[in-house]
């Protein structure tokens, strides 16, 4: 695929974070500073209009990344280029703010990311009288044309125009991440970073959420990076995923195939754990052991511990990101690709 | 003995409130095995965790027991007195919580948790409880227990946490484990582990499951049967496999199809319509009718769970069903 085609490109993105002791403690136990590495160089694009599902458990990183990608937290290094715009060095405050308007985010709880003593109309007009973002085709600007778009809003992501009114107690769970969606797209963005969207929802909720979420990206053309644990919401909504462990990006690939054949032992591991609903008796490997401690990550590939398939090389060396893999076995077994 | 290890009948809890009691469970009935494991799904709110807690008398103020009855192995323990109640819980009915800082006292080294547990149920000494203890760290899978027995619950990571909880709430010997979202709060990979221990240890010793849970994929891989709660009712109940390859209420019908799944790729979740009423607005007749796609006239009256074979369904689309044999709740 052509960069052309990429509406965000992560270059060599890393992100530390100082987790040091006190420096009077530090200096009575002589010890060093300690960073933790929750993201470490990661390289990868998102293409416009597709779904770019990102997995992993928790201490993985993925929420770190997502932060980042939206300029919530600055970057160590690297950069992230959205349409052409690095944010974190553009000085040119118009181009900032046109990029701003056009990514957003969506939280994953619904009870902490929508302020209780605004009405939901207020809420969702927020970011289009932060951008001047009316409608083009509404008359006038100024207040008619601003509650007109909310309730056009309200009935995009299906609840009633009269809601508006209601404060986010008088809603349910999944009403307020209605809410939350009708929010992120009041300012027309292209692009929308989903944190878990749905990891507090039930899952008759659940489907509503990911069915509306659907529905919009068609409708107006959106671009999303879903973040999430949940391999079968991937799986229901990604064209790619990327899978992350310890701050790195293990495997990178299309949806079905990476479903089909998954190429790092964590990712088939992560296929193998998810309870078989359908009880079709699959084979599945057991694998033991849990993610390490993020602060003091294992040398050499940071899934050896837990990998059935190390080989010596394994705990020596960092394997490579390359064709889409992070595995020195994927590597010497270059038929697949 | 040949009845039920429990037995729980028109169990009703209810809150008061200043505008009067809410009720959370209405009629709940069912019974558990010895040996069986029983899967109790629904969604928040929909009373089952608040059925474990009843049963093992933990229900908090102002929440009540307001009818019906409980029995274990018999005997009821519905209305006992607060200390018999206690010797019954981490004894004969052993609990596991979704989040293992709060069954372990951060202050007590992990052994000495387990060894007091083991004491205060059996009449041995101090130097055998702890011995016992060690046996029960190593049996759920601690790496060097001889070393992490003196360890507090702050100095191991979240699934070898909720392995010692397992050990505490299985070390009595207990008859019956109830166990609320036990993988909830866990890792998808350590999650599976965690399912296997349970599913293992109980077999071997003999406990019944009780296996509070929201996701029927875990339901799927461990229960013998299911019992699908809505709205502080039973909807459904049921064969494991029976019930999730052919529900028969709307309501299980409808969740099993929002379910996403690793192995079809659909184009739409099927998605029921609306949300689970409050308990204060919960209709009359069936709690599902207004939601339920395939509604009619009998749903204004309020179905009983009608027997289906030898499994049962709260709806009256069923009551013409040849009533084969009585559901076995």
């Amino acid at each position: 695929m052509k960069s052309a085609d990429a509406i965000v490109e992560v270059r060599g993105l890393s992100r530390t974070f100082d987790v040091s002791a006190p420096w009077v403690s530090r200096l009575i136990n002589r010890e060093p500073r300690r960073t933790l590495t929750a993201v470490d160089a990661l390289d990868f694009a998102i293409y416009r209009g597709e779904t770019f599902g990102l997995v992993g458990e928790s201490g993985s990183g993925k929420s770190t990344l997502a932060r980042m990608v939206v300029g919530l937290i600055e970057p160590s290094r690297g950069r992230v280029i959205i349409d052409g715009v690095n944010l974190a060095e553009t000085r040119d405050r118009a181009a900032r703010r046109a990029v701003r308007r056009r990514m957003q985010m969506i939280f994953q709880d619904p009870f902490a990311s929508l302020n209780p003593r605004w009405r939901a109309g207020r809420i969702i007009a927020e970011p289009i009288r932060a951008f001047g973002a009316q409608d083009p085709g509404a008359s006038g600007r100024g207040k008619r044309a601003v509650v007109a778009r909310v309730e056009e809003l309200l009935g995009l992501v299906g609840l009633d125009p009269a809601d508006a009114r209601k404060f986010p107690h008088e809603f349910s769970g999944g009403q307020r991440q209605r809410i939350a969606i009708a929010r992120a797209i009041a300012a027309h963005p292209d692009f929308i970073v989903c944190d878990e969207p749905t990891s507090a929802l039930d899952v008759s909720i659940q489907a509503q959420i990911l069915n509306l979420m659907r529905d919009l990206q068609q409708r107006l053309g959106l671009t999303y990076l879903l973040i999430t644990h949940n391999l079968a919401v991937v799986r229901f909504m990604a064209t790619r995923v990327g899978v992350m462990y310890l701050g790195r990006l293990i495997e990178i690939g299309e949806t079905d195939a990476l479903f089909a054949r998954p190429r790092h032992p964590y990712t088939r591991m992560l296929l193998d754990a998810v309870p078989d609903l359908t009880m079709s008796g699959r084979p599945r490997i057991a694998i033991g052991g849990e993610p390490p401690n993020p602060i003091d990550p294992p040398p050499g590939c940071p899934f050896h511990p837990r990998c059935p398939q190390a080989i010596a090389i394994c705990k020596s060396e960092r394997p490579l990101f390359r064709d889409n893999v992070a595995c020195h076995l994927a590597a010497a077994d270059g038929s697949r690709t | 003995m040949t009845g039920p290890l429990l037995s729980v009948r028109a169990l009703r809890v209810e809150f008061a409130t200043r505008k009067g009691p809410l009720t959370a469970l209405d009629g709940v009935s069912f019974d558990i095995g010895r040996g069986e494991v029983l899967g109790v799904v629904g969604e928040s709110g929909a009373g089952k965790s608040l059925t474990g807690l009843a049963i093992i008398g933990l229900l908090d103020p102002p929440g009540r027991i307001a009818g019906g009855e409980i029995r274990l192995e018999g005997e009821r323990i519905d209305n006992l007195p607060p200390a018999r109640m206690r010797d019954i819980r981490g004894g004969r009915i052993g609990v596991i919580f979704q989040d293992p800082l709060t069954s372990l006292n951060p202050l007590m080294r992990i052994g000495d948790q387990l060894a007091e547990t083991i004491q205060a149920h059996k009449a041995i000494g101090r130097r055998q409880a702890r011995e016992q203890a060690l046996a029960w760290l190593r049996e759920v899978g601690i790496p060097s227990p001889e070393k992490r027995i003196d360890g507090y619950p702050h100095e191991f990571s979240g699934g070898m946490r909720q392995r010692v909880v397992i050990a505490l709430a299985l070390c009595a010997e207990p008859k019956l484990v109830i166990a609320d979202e036990p993988t909830t709060a866990l890792d998808v990979s350590v999650q599976a582990q965690i399912i296997a221990l349970i599913k293992n240890l109980t077999r071997r010793h003999r406990a019944a499951v009780m296996l509070i849970t929201h996701d029927m994929g875990v339901i799927a891989e461990t229960a013998d049967r299911v019992a699908v709660m809505y709205a502080g009712r039973i909807a459904e109940i049921g064969e494991v496999r029976e019930l999730i390859r052919d529900p028969l209420h709307p309501y299980t019908q409808g969740l099993m199809a929002a379910i996403p799944t690793l192995d079809i790729r659909a184009d739409r979740l099927a998605q029921i319509p609306g949300a689970m009423p409050r308990l204060s607005a919960i209709p009359r007749g069936c709690a599902f009718a207004p939601r339920c796609p395939q509604v009619f006239e009998r749903c204004a009256e309020r179905p009983p769970l009608i027997a289906v074979g030898d499994r049962g369904a709260a709806c009256w689309l069923h009551e013409s069903a040849p009533a084969a044999a009585d559901a076995r709740n």
